[in-house]
């Protein structure tokens, strides 16, 4: 028996299918992002039917499986007359599932800018969208980085998912390439450490990030001694 | 100075909760006039304050603010913003833009000030309270005095014909309280209509126009700096000694 059992054409395989699982992982942050966006500021928005609507989506999402999305998408929606390809139907319901979860996230770091912050905005004579855009979010944003960067490790690792529709990603190539050389535990600790290698810089972006919050301090607060006041 | 008043509130009521806050409030500032609410913690003058901005809705009673009747349901706020300049005790700059940018940002966003414009108000605006060379600072990197003033400059750039400024030295030492007042001084003395909520005893009776002692949400004494002097209601008058009491330690 050699250590490592794979030929050149299953490493490849197996490549390949990380590449799908770096894919996946983008459509599901990018798409997941830009519509967890509009969640996060219908949540704050002024109406209350709309901040409800927001409210009902993100417990509805976060109270149900992604798996069971990708079934209902992928196996359901075909019995309906509609035929999903695996690949749309894995980014549908992680794009659903993460623009939930992220939603909530960007809540609470847009409700985490203190309160005086809008006041003082406001009395500037800024308009709401003006306050959102040029006030809060820029402060909000600083605050989201690290969960935001936390979660899409979370993303990554949820991709697998895809797996059960029959999208060869990373988790389902291992376990293709395990059917022909059936070496379960070796492939599996590979497929691991391929996962790991994967999200440990987001891991170790997320420590480095979460040391420096408030990324504006550009430098320890210079307390300059009292000038005199200028006559005018 | 203009007979008619830039503010005027009128038998005003404000609770919160159960709470009354103001019980029939009642004063007016003329066009230049400094005035100056004084009183207890909690008796209602801040919130007096905020009302004027419509921070607060008011329960009853009328408020008129550069003309604009706060109580009209078409009330343009942000007409009345424009209007109004306030500064609170805890400053609230923008922490994620300079000082410059904290200045200019109303005027181009609002006003649509081309940017070349908006630059030489502040520099303008920030040579008056002191603060021509921390342009490019940011807020954290300012002691509370220049925030302070910072935030001062950063009001006046919107070039407001009202002042309001919430115990905007309540937060600072004596040093840094002494150069914030100064630049109130100078506002002052520019012709500025001002209303201030202050703790500052000696600081009031030298800017005040028009002091308004405000006890458990009334208005119980009104007039000229004097009244300081010669209070007539047993309130102002234990008010006043426990200030300068206060002021002798």
């Amino acid at each position: 028996m050699t250590l490592v059992p794979l030929g050149p054409n299953q490493i490849a395989f197996l490549l390949h299918g990380a590449v799908w699982t770096v894919v996946l992982s983008l459509i599901a942050c990018l798409g997941g992002g830009a519509l967890g966006m509009v969640v996060a500021l219908c949540r704050v928005a002024p109406l209350r039917a709309v901040r409800a609507a927001a409210a009902v989506y993100i417990q509805a999402v976060q109270g149900t499986p992604p798996l069971v999305a990708m079934f209902l998408l992928y196996f359901g929606l075909p019995g309906l007359g509609l035929n999903v390809p695996s690949l749309l139907a894995a980014s549908l319901a992680l794009i659903v599932n993460v623009s939930a979860f992220l939603g909530e996230i960007w809540r609470g770091c847009i409700e985490s800018v203190p309160r005086p912050q809008w006041e003082a905005a406001e009395c500037l004579a800024l308009s709401r969208t003006q306050r959102m855009l040029r006030v809060i979010l820029p402060q909000a944003v600083r605050i989201a980085i690290p969960p935001t960067v936390g979660f899409s490790v979370q993303v990554i690792k949820n991709t697998s998912l895809a797996s059960v529709v029959g999208f060869v990603e990373l988790a389902r190539a291992g376990q293709i390439v395990n059917n022909s050389v059936f070496q379960p535990f070796l492939i599996y600790l590979l497929i691991a450490a391929i996962y790991f290698a994967m999200c440990f810089p987001l891991s170790w972006l997320n420590r480095v990030l979460e040391r420096r919050t408030g990324g504006w301090r550009r430098r320890p607060a210079a307390l300059t001694a009292a000038i005199p006041v200028v006559s005018a | 100075m203009s007979d008619t008043p830039i503010i005027e509130l009128r038998d005003v009521q404000k609770s919160f909760g159960t709470l009354k806050v103001l019980d029939g409030v009642s004063f007016a500032v003329a066009r230049g006039q400094v005035a100056v609410l004084i009183g207890r913690s909690g008796s209602g003058k801040s919130t007096a304050l905020r009302c004027i901005d419509r921070l607060e809705r008011i329960d009853a009673g009328e408020i008129t603010v550069c003309g604009h009747r706060l109580a009209d349901p078409k009330l343009e706020l942000r007409a009345l913003r424009q209007d109004v300049g306030i500064v609170f005790q805890s400053y609230n700059l923008f922490p994620h833009l300079t000082v410059e940018q904290n200045v200019t940002l109303a005027p181009m966003a609002v006003k649509r000030v081309p940017r070349a414009e908006a630059r030489a108000t502040a520099r303008d605006v920030l040579a008056r309270v002191g603060l021509a060379d921390k342009a490019a600072a940011y807020p954290e990197q300012l002691s509370g005095g220049q925030q302070q003033r910072a935030a001062i400059a950063r009001s006046l750039a919107m070039q407001p014909k009202v002042m309001l400024f919430d115990e905007v030295t309540s937060a600072l030492d004596p040093e840094l309280t002494a150069e914030v007042l100064r630049v109130l001084e100078q506002l002052a003395a520019s012709g500025m209509t001002m209303v201030l909520v202050t703790h500052e005893m000696g600081f009031a009776r030298r800017i005040a126009d028009l002091l308004v002692f405000m006890h458990g949400g009334k208005v119980r004494e009104m007039g000229p700096a004097g009244i300081l002097s010669d209070p007539q209601t047993i309130e102002l008058r234990q008010f006043v000694s426990h200030e300068l009491a206060h002021a002798g330690q």
